[in-house]
């Protein structure tokens, strides 16, 4: 039966095609009054007929209302939870006087990197200075590191165990692969603008945009990841009677750990641009300064906040390269070096 | 019963597999198969039984489907048809869970570039397979332990394979694949990647290993020398299909074709042949210009290179006897001349 399918498939494709074209034909208000017409004036050849539109945007529109109207419940629900545990996140740091917070990234990266100093002395540097360019600056930096936070912890719940279905069955893949490529080349407003309909203004669709915009990367890189283990490892482990979960837990995530890193700095990279494009449809933050900027014509206040931006990205970038270097140390020591 | 049992197993890589399997019955070389239907033939109605016990080399090119054979023994690769059977049980009928337990107990493989875990340090390495039991930490470290001075790597227990040298590096995997106490050593290309020195060294200890130890060890080499010197049984694999099974011996003075005899051309026979093969029996050995004052006593398993000075040394005649002392043959110069010529396959009934 299958391989009946399969055989046909292209010819299945192109009935399916024909069809669209008879269905976008028959729905089109600008059609010739008769078929007939069609075969003695060639007129339409000239320029794309009006009759040949596939009424895409009918269909999208009436599924969506449809959609919205049924599962806006569970909308609800999901941005409920989201913005709880972003207001709770972002008032906690807030609330916490600021020199407890520099001191807190100072700490974590002094752990993160393997107590690299220089790098943790820098990334203390640069935290301080987001407030320090101006002050109003902190409060604006915690808001949109709370968003970016919750949004990659999302895409973290979410992409990685996607990224391991996806390097251990290719059917998985080859149905996702499309879907990953749309989220990455649809324009973000397309999505945006949705969101907020959904969860309204604010933060919630911010975060949502985070997810479909940055979560690709690191899928990608978590299925890399786990297929580029070396073969002959797998096999080592499989001949020793290692069940799938063994060969997961014990071989492949742990020798993926570099490249998932790899995804988990891009992913934030990603989500720190969202969240300024994010401002647009009024999610505090950053972003929102450098838009005040542009909208006075301040280039001085608009570069400032940008420069905050540039500064947390760094922030950001350094900690988790640093964490994902002290991995790849432990993963794959250097070789020893032999004595001459 | 044999230990392990290969039989009539084929393997066709690519889309449709079955469908192209009465080709390859019918005969169809691999080429053909490969321009008619873009499916390439791995393995080719191949029947092997191992012993209890020996040492079986499987010998091939590169291609010529030897690291297929030894995956179908613990079906890492499953077979296109055919069966394998391992100490009575068939391989191909186990469920998922029972090949998982198969796997823990019966055999463990040696991989050709190792195939170490290189985030587990030695020791862990080493556990690995008692890990997968379910084995304790504690019973597990004591019994890595001894392995690892078993193959003499104490004092890097914690090192991390990258940190040691390829042939260090190979004596972990033989450790780990020994901890688990297997009947069955699966070894592919297991000292390909060593350079020579290290890996005579590797061929050593595993002789060493294997005369305490008594394991089924399946071999697999693309060096002649290498097999000759460990195999008890030898298999010679070409495009796919066994074309010679038989001991070192066999191999040497009567190869089955040109591909077995181009592999053999080159041989050091005097490291391979044994004095019983080359010897003529009492009855056929014409003595009368033989002092047998001069001669000299060897065992009937000693290889020639061993007598081989001494004979052109003071031109004696050797007397090999077996190891109660009784004549079984003897040889003079004449049956090492006739021994150390390169034979080909088709005048080889000539010369033996």
């Amino acid at each position: 039966m299958i391989k009946i399918i399969k055989k046909y498939i292209n010819y299945i494709y192109l009935i399916l095609f024909a069809g669209l074209i008879v269905i976008s034909y028959l729905s089109s208000k600008r059609k010739p009054d008769s078929v007939t017409e069609l075969f003695t004036d060639f007129g339409w050849l000239n320029n794309f007929p009006k009759w040949l539109d596939a009424p895409f945007m009918v269909w999208i529109n009436d599924w969506w209302r449809a959609f919205s109207a049924k599962y806006g419940l569970i909308f609800d629900a999901i941005g409920y939870v989201l913005l709880r545990a972003y207001s709770i996140t972002k008032n906690f740091l807030i609330d916490v006087p600021w020199p407890i917070v520099v001191l807190g990234v100072v700490l974590l990266t002094f752990y993160a990197s393997g107590k690299k100093i220089g790098t943790t002395i820098f990334v203390g540097f640069c935290t301080f200075s987001i407030g320090f360019l101006n002050p109003r600056f902190w409060d604006k930096a915690i808001e949109t590191t709370t968003i970016v936070f919750i949004g990659i912890l999302l895409c973290l719940i979410v992409g990685l165990p996607v990224g391991i279905a996806m390097a251990r069955n290719p059917r998985v893949r080859n149905a996702i692969l499309p879907v990953l490529d749309l989220m990455q080349v649809i324009p973000s407003f397309c999505y945006l603008i949705p969101g907020i309909i959904l969860f309204g203004l604010g933060a919630i669709p911010a975060i949502i945009g985070i997810f479909i915009y940055a979560c690709p990367p690191l899928i990608r890189l978590t299925d890399l990841g786990i297929r580029l283990v070396d073969k002959e490892v797998i096999e080592a482990a499989e001949s020793f009677g290692a069940n799938k979960k063994q060969k997961l837990w014990g071989v492949q995530l742990p020798l993926a750990l570099p490249n998932i890193m790899q995804g988990i700095n891009q992913c934030t990279m990603m989500a720190l641009a969202m969240v300024v494009i994010a401002s647009m449809i009024g999610t505090r933050g950053l972003g929102d300064e450098v838009l005040l900027g542009l909208q006075q014509l301040n280039v001085g206040s608009s570069l400032e906040a940008g420069l905050a931006i540039v500064l947390l990205a760094i922030v950001f970038d350094r900690i988790t390269q640093a964490y994902g270097e002290k991995i790849q140390e432990r993963t794959q020591p250097a070789k020893k070096k032999k004595a001459i | 019963m044999a230990k392990i049992e290969v039989k009539n197993v084929y393997k066709i890589f690519g889309t449709d597999p079955i469908d192209v399997l009465p080709q390859v019955k019918e005969g169809a070389t691999k080429e053909k198969v490969l321009e008619d239907t873009g499916h390439t033939v791995g393995l080719d109605n191949v029947s092997i039984s191992v012993e209890e016990g020996e040492t079986f080399v499987c010998m091939g090119l590169s291609g010529s489907g030897k690291s297929t054979l030894i995956r179908h023994l613990n079906r890492l690769i499953d077979p296109t048809a055919g069966e394998v059977i391992v100490n009575g049980t068939n391989v191909m009928q186990l469920k998922e869970k029972e090949l998982i337990e198969f796997r823990k107990h019966e055999m463990s493989m040696v991989f050709q570039r190792f195939g170490l875990f290189p985030h587990k340090t030695v020791i862990q390495n080493v556990a690995y397979g008692l890990e997968i039991q379910g084995k304790e930490i504690e019973e597990r470290n004591k019994i890595a332990m001894s392995q690892i001075e078993a193959v003499g790597l104490q004092g890097f227990e914690y090192q991390y394979p990258s940190q040691l040298s390829g042939g260090m590096q190979q004596r972990v995997g033989l450790a780990r694949a020994l901890a688990t106490n297997p009947g069955i050593l699966l070894m592919d290309e297991a000292f390909s990647a060593l350079d020579p020195l290290i890996r005579s060294d590797m061929q050593k200890q595993l002789l060493e290993l294997q005369s305490e130890l008594k394991k089924t060890i399946f071999f697999i080499t693309h060096d002649l020398d290498e097999s000759l010197k460990l195999g008890d049984h030898i298999g010679i694999l070409n495009h796919g299909r066994l074309v010679q099974v038989g001991t070192p011996e066999d191999i040497i003075m009567k190869p089955a074709d040109d591909y077995v005899e181009a592999f053999v051309k080159d041989v050091n026979r005097a490291k391979v042949l044994r004095a019983r093969t080359v010897m003529v029996k009492p009855d056929k050995f014409n003595g009368k210009d033989v002092k047998l004052s001069e001669s000299y006593k060897v065992d009937g398993d000693a290889f020639i290179e061993e007598f081989l000075p001494k004979v052109l040394q003071d031109r004696s005649t050797i007397v090999v006897v077996d190891n109660k002392g009784d004549t079984m043959g003897y040889i003079t110069e004449k049956e090492l001349a006739i021994s150390l010529t390169k034979t080909s396959h088709n005048e080889s009934a000539k010369t033996f």
